[in-house]
């Protein structure tokens, strides 16, 4: 059920036919993972906007603190560690439904979540303490740009929370039935994506603020 | 604060007797149609068959269906203004004040590129691909029929501002600072903005669904370079969907955060900055201008090639031509705002940039004209649309190379020149191309052919209509008559304005002949009954019955050649007739109905309505009903329903019957 499994499926599908692209409509799980993907994508797009404009506004502080004085290197540490730590669970649960193991399944997604929600509540609190203090996103368009930034990120791993709650309903409802293993595959991609995009999110925000 | 948030009586416009005519009719018309519907008893059907129905031929109508009617929303706001620009003049102040004048010409433009151009488009696309691409379906039918319910929300919420508040004064672009709480404080720009995000995510819908259907899930042995024209176009503008319309969101959901929780962004003080806005609403908007022209110009190619009776001429420049523009779309968008004064290297880049787009654009257009050479042209109305269109596109598209060069754009920038030039290639381009698609696939959508008597009349008054209406506009622009005027002194415009009014009424002559021509047809239904095939088509829609069943193809046809219904008949014709075999059918699974887009869009609606009035809790209500929405459908049990082989054996042979009946 992972990612290697996927392509490994198409390779062995498309060597039995002349040409992939004459091979007639492909099976329904691998357009289901192609469509994903291209979600996917347009969703790095929508971040790269906010990147944009974070980029833009990044120096335009008001008059206010800038992120020199407001980042927190080693709660930010902790998030990313958090947050990198969640995806090799997620993988660890792909391959526990690729072998149909309901224990280790659940053991797996039980601890991306409580990996995903320690991430949200450090950047809940990092958040707050910034309100306490006047730095709110009212207070210029640099703050404004940066919660929107990480904040949309935060957004999407909550949206990630909730789908996993949702998806080991699923699994414990419907079985590893073929629909419940695609919603699982499109789950992983969303998850590891989200690591992308808080890889980018450090080197830009946290750890670029530090430096200039 | 109260329940029902900034929401009172005195939203409703009772003193201005336009809004109200225009309310009163509206509401009339729906209550009418509504009405005659469950009088009828057809509420069942409609229900079962159309509004739960996640096949992508339905649709594909129902997206038309909602274009066309926003067509004549969109087109009375241009009647309001042109009529009101040819009696302002001198002291004279026309019959719309300013404040109304302003919503007038907001709401044209974000209807018209939103709400008429776009649904029409994905609708063409959504009839037409699956059938063209010779398979039973979209990759995803379900999220088909919700990212139609997203769009038809955001219409339903523009609609209801004409009633209810007010829609912006901004300009379909809404530049900040204006469109700012600090400069409008209405619910104008709010009932902009939530319109525009609930139906921009059912375009991303749209365009990942298109994607993955055309990449992935085609006939067998139909290469990339085996496609029909039209489906490389779709695929084309369907990747600027993906590409493009995340950068809206994101931009329109900057506003919002400016406008609903004091952020600055866009505004004035904060330090935010008004022409990020504009960079990256023109990153969105000049992608946005080929998706909606890519499509059209695969219809024009269908329409030309199927009509000379020849193979499209130089097809594999035109799928390059295609492709390059896909890329040289996203790295032209300052062209919009030359005068914003990047500086000269800059502008220099995106001046250049602008004129080698043009390229690939003139490139097609030779494609076609070479097609036609030599060709048997049979002048029927899809192909006098592209006839016209070709002629008035080259002038729109040589305006828009003058207006590349920045120094000649520092003049033109925001005068009626602009005006004439962007009506000229999206009504020249993307409407004519519309016209001709449904005058060319109606027949395999409904089974009979549109009237061509009122078909050609339609297309003359167009033409001629649009000539009138926006030839004068370029002179006054070259007079320095900026656009967004609701009253102007200087005289000697006026001659000019009231030549463009007389054109729009030849317009409103072609869409009246339109509406009789769609009438005339269903009542002449009978006499206009087609076959499977009845313009000798050259793709595999034409290979199927009109219409064509829910399952579209009984068995998936196979692949060999471009034009592979074409090339099938010629086979066919040289083989001589072999005594039709007893054909065997499999049974055919097709996606279940699902009512999952209609109420996601009921809860879409309330949502939207409830964030544009701050009723809070409602949009708690919405928002949790959307989520429980997509709980059920993720928790349902059946999602396909078997099609015995017999069903498709019986239809099969009364579509033989059918067609054998008609050929006599």
């Amino acid at each position: 059920m992972n990612i290697a499994l996927a392509v490994d499926d198409e390779v062995r599908h498309e060597a039995a036919l002349p040409s992939a692209s004459e091979a007639g409509p492909a099976t329904k799980r691998v357009v289901v993972g192609y469509g994903f993907w291209i979600f996917l994508l347009s969703d790095i797009v929508m971040f790269s906007a906010f990147f944009a404009a974070y980029a833009v506004l990044a120096h335009a502080t008001a008059g206010g603190p800038s992120g020199v004085q407001l980042f927190n290197q080693r709660s930010v540490a902790i998030e990313t560690a958090c947050l990198l730590a969640s995806s090799y669970t997620c993988g660890l649960m792909s391959i526990a439904i690729g072998s149909r193991r309901y224990a280790a399944t659940y053991w797996a997604a039980l601890i991306t979540f409580v990996l995903g929600a320690a991430f949200l509540v450090l950047e809940l609190r990092e958040f707050a303490g910034m309100i306490a203090i006047g730095a709110g996103p009212q207070r210029s368009a640099f703050l404004s740009a940066f919660f929107t930034l990480v904040g949309c990120h935060g957004l999407h791993v909550t949206a990630g929370l909730v789908w996993l709650t949702v998806m080991m309903a699923q699994v414990a409802i419907k079985g590893f039935r073929a629909t419940v293993e695609r919603r699982l595959l499109c789950f992983s991609l969303f998850w590891h994506a989200l690591d992308i995009v808080w890889v980018w999110l450090f080197t830009v925000v946290y750890l670029m603020g530090v430096v200039s | 604060m109260s329940l029902l948030g900034k929401l009172s009586w005195s939203a409703i416009p009772f003193d201005q007797p336009i809004v109200m005519g225009a309310t009163g009719g509206m509401v009339l018309a729906i209550v009418l149609v509504l009405g005659w519907i469950t009088f009828k008893g057809y509420v069942p059907y409609l229900w079962r068959e159309w509004l739960t129905s996640v096949d992508h031929k339905r649709i594909g109508i129902m997206y038309i269906i909602l274009a066309l009617i926003m067509l004549l929303r969109g087109f009375a706001d241009a009647i309001m203004m042109r009529a009101q620009q040819a009696l302002a003049a001198g002291g004279a102040q026309g019959y719309l004040p300013p404040e109304h004048f302003d919503q007038i010409f907001s709401a044209h433009g974000t209807i018209m590129i939103f709400f008429m151009a776009m649904p029409f488009v994905i609708g063409m696309m959504n009839f037409v691909v699956p059938l063209q691409l010779g398979v039973r379906d979209m990759a995803f039918p379900t999220l088909n029929s919700v990212a139609l319910g997203l769009t038809a929300s955001g219409i339903l919420l523009v609609n209801i501002s004409l009633a209810v508040g007010e829609f912006a004064k901004t300009g379909w672009v809404a530049y900040p600072p204006l469109s700012e709480l600090q400069f409008s404080p209405g619910v104008g720009v709010d009932y902009y903005l939530w319109s525009l995000q609930i139906s921009g995510v059912g375009t991303l819908m749209t365009g990942i669904n298109f994607v993955a259907t055309i990449l992935k899930t085609r006939a067998p042995g139909m290469s990339y370079m085996r496609m029909p024209v039209f489906c490389w176009t779709s695929l084309a503008a369907n990747l600027l969907i993906v590409a493009a319309f995340p950068v809206l969101t994101a931009t329109l959901a900057m506003l919002l955060l400016d406008r609903y929780l004091g952020f600055h962004f866009f505004t004035i003080d904060g330090q935010g900055n008004a022409m990020m806005y504009v960079n990256l609403f023109w990153v969105w908007g000049h992608p946005e201008v080929y998706i909606l022209v890519l499509p059209a110009f695969g219809i024009f190619s269908e329409v030309v090639s199927t009509f000379s009776g020849k193979p499209l001429f130089g097809y594999r420049s035109m799928v390059a031509a295609t492709m390059a523009i896909c890329v040289l779309s996203f790295v032209v968008w300052l062209h919009h705002f030359f005068t914003m004064g990047a500086g000269a290297n800059v502008n220099g880049f995106f001046g250049v940039m602008t004129m080698i787009i043009a390229v690939p654009t003139g490139v097609k257009v030779f494609n076609w004209l070479f097609t036609m050479y030599g060709g048997r042209i049979r002048f029927t109305v899809p192909i006098l649309w592209s006839i016209g269109f070709m002629v008035t596109f080259v002038i729109g598209g040589m305006t828009g190379v003058l207006m590349a060069v920045p120094p000649a754009d520092f003049q033109l920038h925001n005068s009626l020149f602009l005006i004439a030039h962007f009506h000229n290639v999206i009504i020249g381009g993307t409407v004519f191309g519309l016209m001709a698609g449904y005058n060319y696939w109606f027949p395999k959508a409904f089974g009979f052919k549109l009237d061509e008597r009122w078909g050609r009349a339609s297309f003359w008054c167009w033409l001629i209509g649009f000539y009138l209406a926006f030839m004068p506009l370029y002179l006054l622009g070259l007079m320095g008559m900026t656009r967004r005027m609701q009253h102007y002194d200087v005289a000697s415009w006026q001659p000019w304005l009231v030549v463009a009014a007389i054109g729009v009424v030849v317009i409103l002559a072609g869409i009246v002949s339109q509406v009789i021509q769609l009438v005339v047809s269903i009542r002449d239904r009978e006499q206009l009954k087609v076959t499977a095939d009845p313009w000798n088509g050259r793709t595999l829609e034409w290979a199927t019955a009109s219409p064509p069943p829910a399952w579209n193809f009984a068995g998936l046809p196979q692949v060999r050649d471009v034009d592979a219904f074409w090339k099938k008949k010629q086979r066919e014709r040289t083989q001589q007739a072999q005594p039709t075999k007893e054909r065997k059918f499999e049974p055919i699974e097709v996606p279940k109905n699902s009512a999952t887009g209609f109420i996601m869009a009921f809860f879409a609606v309330v949502t939207g309505f409830a964030l544009i009035w701050h009723i809070w809790w409602m949009a708690g209500a919405g928002v949790i009903g959307i989520f429980l929405t997509m709980l059920a459908f993720a928790f349902r049990d059946e999602e396909e329903i078997e099609i015995p082989a017999e069903q498709i054996a019986r239809f099969e042979q009364a579509n033989r019957a059918n067609q054998a009946e008609i050929a006599v």
